[in-house]
Order: C-alpha cells, then structure tokens, then sequence
C-alpha cells in the first residue's frame, strides 16, 4: 500500500525502488537488496547490530526509514572490503585479534569501528569503549573488540602511509 | 516490533511542514533524527496516520551567535552541537551533556530540537534547557512564538507547544563572568538512559557568593525537572560555605513523582541524584572559583 519510488547508492551501487514507507532502512537492504550482513538484533536501536554508513556517518539502520535514505549513499557490511576481497583494516583486526565469536554483532561493529576510527585514527582505550557502548556483543567479553579497535588504529595507520 | 502504515512526507520549508500539520491534524506527527520517535513507532507505542519529515530542512540546522544568546536550530544533529566550537565557549553544559545523549550513532541522525520537543524526563538537552533557562521558538500557521523552558515541559512526553506548533530553535544565554558548569549521571551502560543525574549551571559574583545557579534533574520524574529549592537555598550565599552533600539532598525535596522500575526503585533513585546533584555541584562551583570554564 502507498509504495512510494526510492533512488539511493548502496555500496557504490545505484538501486531504484519503490518501499512502503514505514519499511526501514535495515529491512530495505536485507529484504530488498538481499544483503542480509546487516543484522536486526533489538529493532529499536539497542543493540548497535544494524550499524551502516549513511553518507559516512554510522547510524542505526533499524530507526530510519528506506525512504528517508532516498538520494543518499549507504554503506553496509558487504561494502567494507575491497571488491577483491581483501578485508578492511577494522576486519583484519577483529580476525586477529578474537574480536568476534558468533559473528551476529560483528556487521554493526565492523561499520561502527571504521567510522570512529575514520574521525579518530588513533583513539584512547576510553575512547573506544566510549564509541563501542552503542554496541552489544554477548560473546567477547569486549576485550578482543577493543584489542581489534587498537590494531585496526596501528594498521590503519600503516596503510595510510 | 515493525512500525504501522503510514503516509509520508517530506515538505522543502519548514512553512509547508507546519500548514501540512495544521491540515492533517492529530493524525500526523512531525518526524525529526527520529530516535526516539521510531523506537516507539517499532514498539507500537505510538500511531500515526502520517509523518512529516524535517530532517533535510536546512533552514532549521545552524549555530549562531545572537547577541548574549547562543541560536540552535532545532534540526542540528547531536553530533554537531558537540563538537561545535561556539558551543563549547558559549554553552559548554551543552557540550558536556551531549557524549550522554545516547550513543554516537544516535547523535549522528537525533537533533537537538528532537530531544526537547520528544521532552524526555531521562533527555540530557531538556534538563540543560530548563537548567540555562533557554527559549524555545515555535512555528505554526498562526505565526511565530517563544516558550520559556520552565513553561514548556508539560507532562510525560508532553509540551506547551499546540498540536498545530514546530519546535524551530533554541535560544541559549550565553555564559557570562564566573561561572561553571557540570553533568554527572549514573547509568548501567555509557549512553543509557540514566537511573538519574543532574547538570548544574552556577555563576559567582566578585565576593563569591552564587549569583545565579541552575540545577537540572534526569530520570527522577515524568518531566525533565529543576530542583527549585536547591537553587534558592544557595543564592546569596559564599560559595566556600555550602556543602555539596546538603544541596544534594535539597535538590531531591522538591520531587514527587521519582519512578521506580526495572533498573531502580523511586528510594533508590533519590539517593543516587542526591549524590548526582552534589558531585556537580562540587564540580561547577570549583571550576567557578577558578574562574574560567574549559569545556
């Protein structure tokens, strides 16, 4: 009912569409563009498992709707990595560093680590933890999640030279 | 925990938003950042046949310096007024509030006018509001108006504001001699909503005695609250003589409806804003003395 068009980029890809209005954004990218990286944990911006990039800033996929992100650029877990596969500072990290165990938080905390660190290339142990509080992980204990924050920083850093 | 139908809009001025909302009425709500709107949508706690989008209304974002007042327009994001640098200097209990104000991707979309207009009594912004003694403009058809913020929280969730008004701005006193300014809050995690706290915004005159004094409650009502006995027990008076524990305990007198829940029970949560309120105080009244404020 009430579908109205939609024209956005997700992952540097233009997608045209048309969404009933109260579809959000998460639902939008899982259902309609079958990139089901993005994960639904609480649906009302609890958890932090549904981070993505709306033209670069992390937010909560589950409290914006897909019409709202009409003519904006969306970035999801799936457009982190190079195209060749090659994983993110941020990725590698989390693999090195037993950042992730089950892997249901990890999207929203790959997204949300690479924008704090975008802002913030080399933050403070509190500074991390501060930025990661918006998001859950029932398996870590966070002490990986926050190792990974540190080595992804130090990677980060290498790369860019 | 999906949102009901609704119709859609995203009006270009903030003058079609308001003429739309007169149009459609009690069935439409205006939508913001919408993080807290869209919760209670998801949850079913609220239905509206209709949503006005304002976010992309660049009229309504913008910091500005009017005067001895601060203007914010109530489209900001949270993530702006933080990090913003005429804030800090002018407004810095803003500044100190906002990493509060839930989590960095809940201030990258939530506004300040959001957070005010929404009235929530945990909401950083409203008690700093009624702490600085902001001014709130609002828009309808009708034409422009302001409302002091100690006349503009209502009841739970509820405002002055007509059905048919928009929040538009906030008007900010621009700090001003010696003064300090302070948020403390007690919370399980960082960002949620606090078991309670308190901001407090106080000035001393050449003598050091409390000239002005603004203090701030979270969570320990159905409104963002002011603990006006507090605040008239310590004007006039030297601030080396007051105890920041006793202010404390003052601030909590005025209360009458401290909610008890899952998280803490109404005894409880007066005990951990009495503490609140005095290690603000504690804080604001030294950085007064010292007499220069570094947000």
């Amino acid at each position: 009912m009430h579908e109205q068009p939609i024209r956005l980029s997700v992952n540097e890809t233009p997608v045209t569409d048309s969404v009933e209005p109260r579809m959000t954004l998460a639902d939008f990218l899982r259902d309609k563009c079958g990139l089901t990286g993005t994960h639904l944990g609480c649906e009302h911006g609890a958890c932090g498992a549904c981070t993505v990039l709306v033209d670069g800033d992390a937010v909560r996929s589950c409290l914006m709707f897909a019409i709202q992100a009409d003519g904006l650029e969306v970035t999801t877990v799936e457009g982190i990595a190079s195209p060749d596969g090659t994983l993110s500072p941020v990725q590698s990290a989390l693999r090195e560093c037993h950042g992730l165990q089950c892997g249901f938080c990890t999207p929203g905390f790959v997204t949300s680590l690479t924008a704090l660190l975008r802002d913030n290339p080399d933050p403070t142990d509190d500074e991390i933890r501060e930025g990661l509080s918006g998001n859950f992980c029932r398996c870590t204990g966070y002490q990986g999640i926050v190792a990974a924050a540190h080595r992804a920083a130090a990677l980060g850093s290498v790369t860019q030279r | 925990m999906k949102p009901a139908s609704f119709d859609y809009h995203r009006p270009d001025t903030i003058d079609d938003a308001v003429t739309l909302l007169a149009e459609l009425g009690d069935d439409a709500k205006i939508l913001a950042g919408g993080q807290s709107l869209v919760p209670m949508l998801a949850m079913r706690l609220a239905y509206f046949d209709h949503l006005i989008d304002i976010s992309r209304l660049a009229e309504l974002r913008g910091i500005e310096r009017r005067g001895h007042e601060l203007w914010i327009g109530a489209g900001t994001t949270e993530t702006t007024v933080g990090a913003d640098d005429q804030v800090r200097q002018a407004v810095p209990l803003l500044t100190r509030a906002t990493p509060f104000v839930g989590h960095f991707q809940i201030r990258n979309r939530g506004t300040l006018g959001g957070s005010i207009a929404h009235a929530d009594a945990a909401g950083e912004y409203p008690a700093a509001a009624l702490a600085l003694d902001a001014v709130m403009e609002v828009l309808s058809p009708r034409g422009r108006r302001e409302i002091a913020a100690a006349d503009f929280f209502a009841g739970l969730w509820e405002t002055t504001m007509d059905s048919d008004e928009v929040l538009t701005g906030v008007r900010f006193p621009v700090r001003d001699g010696r003064s300090g300014f302070s948020v403390q809050e007690f919370s399980r995690r960082h960002g949620d909503f606090a078991i309670a706290g308190a901001l407090v915004a106080v000035q001393l005159d050449g003598d050091d005695r409390v000239s002005r004094c603004g203090i701030g409650l979270l969570g320990l009502g159905s409104v963002p609250e002011r603990a006006a006995a507090a605040e008239g027990a310590v004007i006039g008076k030297l601030a080396d003589e007051l105890a920041p524990q006793e202010i404390g305990r003052a601030a909590m007198t005025d209360l009458e409806d401290v909610p008890t829940d899952l998280q803490a029970s109404a005894s409880y949560r007066t005990e951990v804003g009495a503490t609140m309120v005095a290690r603000a105080w504690n804080e604001a009244i030294n950085e007064a003395l010292a007499g220069a404020a570094h947000a």
